[in-house]
């Protein structure tokens, strides 16, 4: 199945600014509805479940640390996986790039006489354009996860990491099915009707399709461990019955023992669906005695910009995050535009600090302003990523790519900042030019307001109101007090014995 | 030329000159002072592990072991089984009267698929989620036939329901070393809330789950 005319993965550029894209989501009152009811509700719930724990914090902090200590060790990790999967039957493969990763996917399948594989829904396999890749080679993959199918039924993208359907309504779901699949006829928009055709649908898939391809949720260095977790049984299904088994993790799904993922256990479910643990999590070492799972199990370690992010000290918390996709859901900007205004398969926070790192500023450098910076991410995120100090740090990088190039120099806002910049070096100069604003002003303000400014400025008013500089500055106001006011010293307090 | 072993690996270490070349992985402090046992008393946590498997939209049933064979039975007429498939090891005493047992090893997926249900023990329950977990033990079979079946009974005895995940962790260590022992968490029933954040229980897993808790404690 190719997704012919599907806008570019974020390891091209993005094809439209955030701000060009946010505005015509914006104009989708269904969107903003389905998107407003999701995030709200989601919300509510997830802050039930985690007040609910009393060493919520303590856990964050677990969650942070060891990720942090993985990070900083990723070489010495990564090879302890490599052996630990080998051991247990497993076999590992690098990729360096998605190029890499998709070939050693389709010469896997290829190697089987496989012409259809069966997927568990894996943010990383869209990252590096997997099915795309696939079909090119003759290779049908079909997704299993019921909002996944949706989306690929209706040759589109997603628009939420979690949910990622959210944005289509039940009747847009029946129409699609009745198109799509065989025998939907008579099918009814109650959710449950639509569910079950989808169960039939892909029941057959599950019992003939030989290759399955999963992403990878935690992978344990010392034990070999792989970890998937899921609601549906749509995983439990591709991991299992299918004879091959191809797991593709990034190099950041590392966790080094066991024993911490009874970290991630509690973090990852109450920050994503809110629940106290999703449906069914299935962990495999390696291969399973026969009859109990694939005859092959093929593990691709994949870097794709990831070490460029790692490079970066700021930047590198973004390695961090386990996708549980709470900070989407409490972002004021994400709720309004949806997910397909990043043009990434990273939305909302989390996308707009890792899809400038992984593709670099310079292709995407309008995602770190896709923020209002409020800091409600960095409250709900369960291995305390800090979003808005990576937002930040990655703007003052757009900034700089700009000005590297003769034309940035000469923009008229890097000439307007650069102004600024000498204006408030020094106390004198900044009130003379407040001095100077005043007179100025005296043309553009309206009712106590500026509402639109002149020229280039103009950008800046077209979306918020700006203040006049006042009749007295406080500076002003001191001043004249320390000249007419002689300071009186406040009356001593008896002090007690 | 450089495999992309060696590359990723090279890019690695460089993009971690920061890090000074003494620094051991355990040099990096990690604060575990969160919760590692539930101090409940036992009454407390299992009504909470019944409480909260309940929540999920499973099945709860509550015997005293001599009452264990007939609370099998009574489930399995309570919902028409008549032809159930159950793991090799089976516990003696557990098989209903009066129902086709489909046993293990060797079944196909056409016979899973068109059974009407599967009965299994489990390694343990954990209170503070309300999940059962199945690690291949004694009792348990394969993982396929607690998922193709539409009917998952699932027999939990009071001694094995921990409070925490991470005594449910520590307790499956060596399952997690072994190959021959993959672990499933199972929480309620299979579920989604893909279309307009309607839960609708079943998609590929079983419909419906069930569990039957053991204990002496007059718990509901
Ligand atoms: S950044 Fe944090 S909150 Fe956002 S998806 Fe990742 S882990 Fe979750």
């Amino acid at each position: 199945m190719s997704r012919e005319g599907v806008p570019p993965l974020p390891t091209k550029r993005p094809a439209m600014a955030f701000e060009d894209a946010a505005r015509l989501s914006l104009g989708d009152t269904q969107l903003r509805f389905n998107m407003g009811k999701a995030t709200t509700t989601i919300r509510g719930k997830r802050t039930k479940v985690v007040d609910e724990m009393p060493d919520w914090e303590a856990l964050r902090e677990a969650g942070r640390a060891i990720k942090d200590r993985t990070l900083r060790h990723l070489d010495k990790y990564l090879i302890q996986l490599e052996e630990s999967v080998a051991r247990v039957g497993g076999k590992v493969h690098w990729a360096a790039d998605a190029e890499d990763a998709n070939r050693i996917v389709a010469g896997l399948v290829k190697s089987h006489g496989a012409r259809e594989v069966v997927k568990i829904k894996s943010l990383t396999t869209d990252e590096i354009g997997l099915n795309e890749a696939l079909a090119r080679e003759g290779i049908a993959a079909y997704e299993t996860d019921l909002a996944e199918l949706i989306i690929q039924l209706a040759d589109e993208r997603s628009s939420h990491i979690l949910v990622p359907a959210i944005h289509k309504s039940r009747a847009e779901i029946r129409e699609l099915f009745r198109r799509t699949l065989e025998g939907t006829e008579g099918l009814s928009d109650d959710p449950k009707a639509l569910a079950a055709a989808a169960r039939t649908h892909l029941r057959k898939k599950f019992l003939t399709v030989p290759v399955a391809i999963s992403g990878v949720n935690f992978g344990v260095a010392e034990t070999g461990t792989v970890c998937i977790v899921e609601s549906e049984g749509n995983g439990r299904m591709c991991l299992t019955l299918p004879k091959v088994l191809i797991s593709v993790m990034g190099v950041e799904k590392l966790i080094p023992t066991w024993r911490d993922l009874e970290v991630y256990l509690q973090l990852l479910p109450r920050s994503s669906t809110a629940e106290r643990m999703n449906p069914y999590t299935s962990f495999w070492t390696g291969l399973a005695p026969p009859g109990d799972g694939p005859d092959e199990f093929h593990l691709v370690l994949l870097d794709d910009g990831r070490t460029k992010v790692l490079a970066d000290r700021i930047g590198r918390q973004a390695l961090q995050c386990i996708r549980c996709s709470a900070c989407l859901n409490v972002c004021p900007v994400y709720q309004r535009t949806g997910g397909h205004a990043y043009n990434s398969v990273y939305p909302g926070p989390i996308g707009a600090i890792l899809t400038p790192q992984l593709v670099g500023v310079e292709n995407a450098g309008s995602l770190p302003y896709a923020s209002s910076l409020c800091g409600y991410c960095y409250e709900v995120c369960p291995v305390k990523i800090n979003i808005p100090e990576v937002l930040l740090h990655l703007r003052g990088q757009v900034v700089r790519k700009k000005q590297e190039s003769f034309l940035g120099r000469l923009s008229p806002e890097n000439v307007s900042m650069q102004g600024l910049a000498k204006v408030f070096s020094t106390p004198r100069r900044y009130a003379a030019m407040q001095k100077l604003g005043r007179l100025g002003q005296k043309l553009v303000v309206k009712n106590g307001v500026i509402d639109r400014l002149p020229g280039s400025l103009g950008g800046w008013t077209a979306v918020r109101d700006v203040y006049p500089v006042a009749q007295q500055t406080f500076r002003e106001w001191w001043a004249e007090r320390e000249r007419t006011v002689k300071p009186k010293l406040p009356p001593r307090e008896e002090t007690r014995p | 030329m450089t495999s992309s072993r060696e590359t990723v690996l090279n890019r690695i270490r460089a993009a971690l000159k920061d890090v000074p070349a003494s620094e051991r992985p355990e040099d990096v402090a990690v604060d575990r002072s969160y919760e590692h046992v539930d101090h409940a008393p036992e009454r407390e946590r299992l009504e909470r592990f019944i409480e909260r498997v309940r929540e999920y939209k499973a099945k709860v049933k509550v015997t005293r072991v001599e009452g264990l064979a007939a609370a099998i039975a009574a489930s399995c007429a309570a919902r028409n089984v008549s032809r159930l498939v159950v793991p090799a090891d089976l516990p003696e005493g557990w098989a209903p009267a009066g129902v086709t047992l489909i046993a293990e090893p060797g079944l196909s997926n056409d016979e899973l698929e068109h059974s009407d249900g599967v009965l299994t023990a489990c390694a343990l329950g954990i209170s503070q989620t309300g999940t059962v977990v199945l690690d291949s033990g004694p009792g348990q079979g394969r993982r396929a036939i607690s998922l193709v079946p539409d009917y998952h009974l699932c027999v939990t005895f009071q001694e094995q329901v921990v409070g925490l995940v991470p005594e449910a962790v520590v307790k499956l260590q060596s399952a997690a070393e072994s190959p021959d022992r993959p672990i499933t968490f199972i929480s309620g029933p299979s579920a989604t809330s893909d279309i307009e954040l309607n839960r609708v229980e079943g998609v590929h897993g079983p419909r419906t789950l069930e569990v039957i808790v053991v204990t002496a404690l007059d718990v509901e």
